[in-house]
């Protein structure tokens, strides 16, 4: 028999590991030329820095190309169903707080079907970084739009052009007190590897939007800003500390002008510009930097918001240590109750 | 003042073997813990009781309106006693509302307490009375003992510092004592449970206690009472009791369950009527290692606890009917992914929102059925309060040997039902037992217990066995995704021999009475008292009629296909439009006479005998008499 709480490997030896040691034996079978081959990798190029046994990690995703996710990585996994990989996340972070838990989504699985179980993980602040690849459609159901899709998009569910507003994973994610919010991009590998690792060491809820190309349904999505020979001109990455700075020599920045930022072509100096930080309390200038879209803004993409906040699931087993401090569990008194009687 | 009782003027004590007091007054006139009271009273003083609370729906319904009565009924007994009786003996009506939904069931020539303090004109419009029932003689019938217990209650606090709605709400405890009296119950047990319970509000509880003790001092000196009541204390096993609650012995198998196992509980739901008291029950057992969470959803709370599931520990929700719906999709995950996972249904009436403070036994086709796919799930049943603990820990011994969600039938009547209960010693309980994989035990996460077909539990944080599962199917062989026609015709037939191997775990079902005759009354969960009642007084009538009473649904005792073939006729009595006699029909193709009430409330003894008289022969048609 063994003891479910085991996890006397973390105090031994960890055995360096690297990128091999997080693929699985099994086919990957994602179409040619999608963007989730580059989040995987990055993903699995990040495990080995973590220091954590392969045993002690578990990928948990919901229904959808991104959440075959699992399958692919050599830790614990769970394919679970569509939209609930946060609530069933949430019981086994709950449940064994020491172990490593990542939950895969994409936009419709987490934001769609899913959204209230999304929303209510980031809210309680649980200790899982959740990677959410928005490649803005419906791919293994082939070609719906999705809830971020932009409005007029035509799909096969929408031959005349969607009418629905989309929605903005970072607003929402900040809006519910995300305690981590990122984002990053499939085709900038270096970016996306160092905020998966960001996110991955933060404790609570880790956020992390990826844009990500869906080369079948929604060729491009993103390759107005995000191709590599115009990207450095129309996204803008956010540095804690630093000033919102863009463009090939970073000759572009950012400023505000009351609550509304404003692009700078050649400013004088760094002392106009809207200087990031993400470490506020209040969610006001991650709401405005996430207001920034192509093509008026350059695109953000980095950390938005980085705090600290206690975790559910470490407040959860906190009250387990304080209610054994305070009586001493006896199941027998338990059982008889306040009022017993004998009968003879 | 005049009374309709004509009997001598000394007080005369009265020894009966059985007595039904019902206890009913608008939902804020503190009706359930009046009868939460009087009954802990009576189980101290040894007698076998059974409860049937029944409130409404709405936390406060307009003060004095008739869908804002609130009641409490109990039974109490020198003997052996099953239900909360059919009809009550003795009705306290704290308002002309109360009076009026419960006069019905009152006996006739029954003790009938009223508040003559609150048969005002408003009050008398809002029950729907052109005529004060009091002053018309309608009341005849009864023993009508007409008391102005608002009056003597509010100048028993006179000189405390009580506002008079402060003052109002102490009648209950009036009302309390007055009967406590009348039934020759001492106060003591409500007076310490009074004293904890208000100690923080003094002035409270001064108001509480004087109340009561007037009312049991009115008893005593007014010459209205001309008549007390003894129920001697019943003739039951020796041993240790307490007075338990469905709901309450459910949280404390499971806690049980948990210790036995030295396996944490999780336990994830979300609030629903009749179910959250099981919540709030394992919500205040932190100190034995359980870890509640109150979910977004329901869905959030089947996915919760399988994720805990996943994670290697004791995993359980909760809920209702329509919360039932809601999880088909978890619990499918569960059959698929074959995680042990518990799930307490404590039923009401449905469908959709339906009745929710109301009793029915309407869930059982949706546990056995309600999931798509081919969906095999063990289903249990508690027959009594006190038997929803025994089964509570069954849920887990089977969930946990066979890799199987567990559904838990309770319902509304079992779970704010309550009884005397014997309290079992620790050692008397059967352990649970349990396995996680050995690393290099199993070479793939399907690899199965030859015996029991259970599958490895291989659970995070053990090396080597790292694997992917999910709600694919999976192969046999590989426990790979795949989709070959072959293996999922196989592995489909594999879930389902898995839940019929339950059937080595479960006992066999026993008949109380003959072992064969001309009529077998067969149930399932809260309907045991009423059903076993009826087949004794059949019995004592000189009929040829056996009960039985099924605990595990799914699979079935192995012999209760031979238990059906010795009765000429097989009747099932349920609450719901005909669940088990569907099941019992298409299982041993007998034919199984449904006995179906579907009113949110449970049988009475008389119903299921006038169906009996039917079936036997002996009398016409029986009719509901709603």
């Amino acid at each position: 028999m063994t003891s479910a709480s085991a996890n006397g490997a973390i105090e031994e030896e960890i055995p360096l590991l690297t990128r091999k040691d997080f693929v699985s034996d099994q086919e990957v079978r994602w179409c040619p030329g999608c963007g989730d081959y580059s989040i995987l990798a990055q993903m699995q190029k990040t495990l080995p820095g973590l220091r954590i046994p392969r045993e002690e990690i578990v990928f948990v995703s919901g229904i959808g190309c991104s959440s075959r996710f699992p399958y692919y990585v050599n830790t614990y996994g769970f394919h679970t169903i569509h939209g609930r990989a946060p609530a069933i996340a949430t019981g086994l972070k709950t449940a064994r707080p020491e172990l490593t838990v990542f939950v895969i989504t994409g936009d419709g699985d987490g934001l769609s079907i899913g959204g209230n179980h999304l929303m209510h993980l980031l809210r309680r602040n649980v200790d899982v970084t959740v990677v959410l690849f928005n490649n803005r459609i419906y791919g293994l159901t082939k070609g719906q739009y999705s809830p971020t899709s932009p409005i007029g998009k035509v799909t096969k569910s929408a031959p005349m052009g969607t009418t629905e507003k989309p929605l903005d994973p970072i607003k929402l994610a900040l809006s519910v007190g995300a305690t981590f919010v990122a984002r990053s991009v499939d085709r900038d590998t270096k970016h996306l590897e160092a905020t998966l690792a960001t996110a991955a060491k933060h404790k609570g809820a880790a956020f992390v939007e990826v844009f990500q190309n869906c080369n079948i349904y929604n060729d491009g999505a993103f390759a107005s800003f995000a191709d590599k020979d115009v990207r450095q001109d129309r996204m803008v990455y956010l540095e804690d500390g630093k000033p919102l700075r863009y463009g090939k020599h970073l000759e572009h920045g950012i400023r505000l002008n009351g609550f509304q930022p404003e692009a700078v072509e050649n400013p004088m100096s760094d002392d106009e510009l809207l200087v990031h930080d993400t470490s506020r309390d209040d969610i006001a200038l991650p709401m405005i930097l996430s207001g920034m879209d192509y093509p008026d803004f350059p695109v953000p993409l980095g950390i938005f918001r980085q705090v600290e906040r206690e975790t559910y699931d470490g407040l959860v087993a906190q009250q387990v240590d304080v209610a054994r401090d305070r009586a001493e569990p006896d199941l027998e008194a338990l059982i008889a109750g306040p009022e017993t009687w004998n009968v003879l | 003042m005049t009374t309709e009782i004509e009997s001598p003027l000394s007080e005369a004590i009265t020894t009966r073997d059985r007595v039904t007091i019902r206890f009913a007054g608008d939902s804020g006139d503190g009706m359930q813990l009046t009868g939460t009271q009087f009954t802990r009273t009576t189980a101290v003083y040894g007698n076998d009781l059974a409860t049937l609370p029944d409130y409404p729906a709405e936390i406060r319904a307009p003060t004095g309106s008739l869908p804002g009565v609130s009641g409490f009924q109990l039974s109490f007994s020198s003997n052996d006693i099953h239900t909360p009786g059919d009809n009550p003996d003795a009705l306290v009506a704290m308002n002309p509302a109360a009076l009026k939904t419960n006069l019905g069931d009152l006996v006739r020539g029954g003790l009938l307490i009223v508040d003559e303090g609150e048969f005002n004109a408003t009050n008398l419009r809002k029950a729907g009375y052109e005529n004060n029932p009091l002053e018309d003689g309608s009341l005849s019938p009864y023993r009508l003992l007409r008391i102005d217990i608002t009056k003597h209650n509010a100048s028993a606090l006179d000189g405390l510092e009580l506002g008079a709605k402060e003052r109002f709400r102490s009648r209950n405890f009036y009302a309390l004592g007055l009967v406590l009296w009348l039934f020759s119950r001492p106060m003591d047990t409500v007076v310490r449970w009074a004293t904890d319970k208000f100690q923080r509000n003094p002035v409270v509880l001064e108001a509480n206690l004087r109340a009561l003790r007037a009312g049991n001092a009115f008893g005593e000196t007014s010459e209205l009472v001309h008549e007390r009541y003894e129920v001697p204390p019943a003739d039951v096993a020796p041993g240790v009791y307490r007075h338990i609650s469905g709901n309450e012995a459910t949280a404390l198998g499971f806690v049980t369950a948990s210790q036995l196992a030295g396996l944490p509980l999780f336990y994830a739901s979300y609030p629903i009527t009749p179910a959250s008291d099981v919540l709030h029950e394992l919500a205040s057992f932190k100190r034995f290692g359980v870890k509640t969470m109150q979910a977004e959803d329901e869905i959030s709370a089947v996915c919760a606890a399988i994720g805990a599931s996943y994670a290697g520990q004791m995993a359980l929700t909760g809920t209702s009917g329509p919360g039932l719906a809601l999880k088909s999709e978890g619990l499918n995950l569960a059959v698929m992914a074959e995680l042990p996972l518990v799930v307490l249904n404590v039923q009401r009436a449905g469908p959709s929102t339906g009745m929710p403070t109301k009793t029915e036994q309407a869930d059982l086709l949706q546990a056995m059925y309600g999931r798509n796919g081919d969906s095999p799930v063990a289903i249990i049943a508690p027959s009594t309060p006190g038997d929803c603990f025994w089964m509570a820990i069954e849920a887990f011994r089977i969930a946990l040997k066979y890799m199987v969600p567990v559904i838990i039938l309770s319902d509304g009547y079992l779970a704010n039902g309550s009884q005397p209960w014997p309290i079992p010693r620790l050692e008397d309980i059967p352990p649970v037992e349990w396995r996680h994989a050995e690393p290099g035990s199993a070479s793939h996460a399907y690899e199965r217990d030859p015996e029991t077909l259970a599958r490895a539990w291989a659970v995070p944080g053990q090396a080597g066995l790292e694997h992917r599962v999910g709600g694919l199917e999976k192969s046999y062989e590989t426990g790979d995704i795949n989709y070959e026609p072959g293996n999922h015709h196989k592995m489909t037939l594999t879930r389902a021999e898995r839940v019929a191997r339950v059937v080595s775990d479960v006992p066999d079902i026993e008949v109380t009475g003959p072992a064969e005759g001309d009529l077998l009354l067969l149930g399932w969960g809260g309907t045991y008292g009423a059903i076993t009642s009826a087949g004794e007084r059949a019995r004592s009538e000189g009929k040829a009629v056996a009960s039985a009473h099924i605990r595990h649904l799914n699979p079935f005792p192995a012999n209760l296909g031979e238990v059906l073939s010795r009765y000429d006729k097989v009747m099932v009595p349920e609450l719901n439009n005909g669940q088990l006699s569907v099941l019992i029909r298409s299982q041993f193709l007998v034919d199984a006479i449904p006995f179906n009430k579907i009113a949110g409330q449970p049988f009475k003894i008389t119903e299921i005998s006038g169906k009996i008289d039917e079936v036997l022969g002996i009398s016409g048609p029986f009719e509901f008499e709603f």
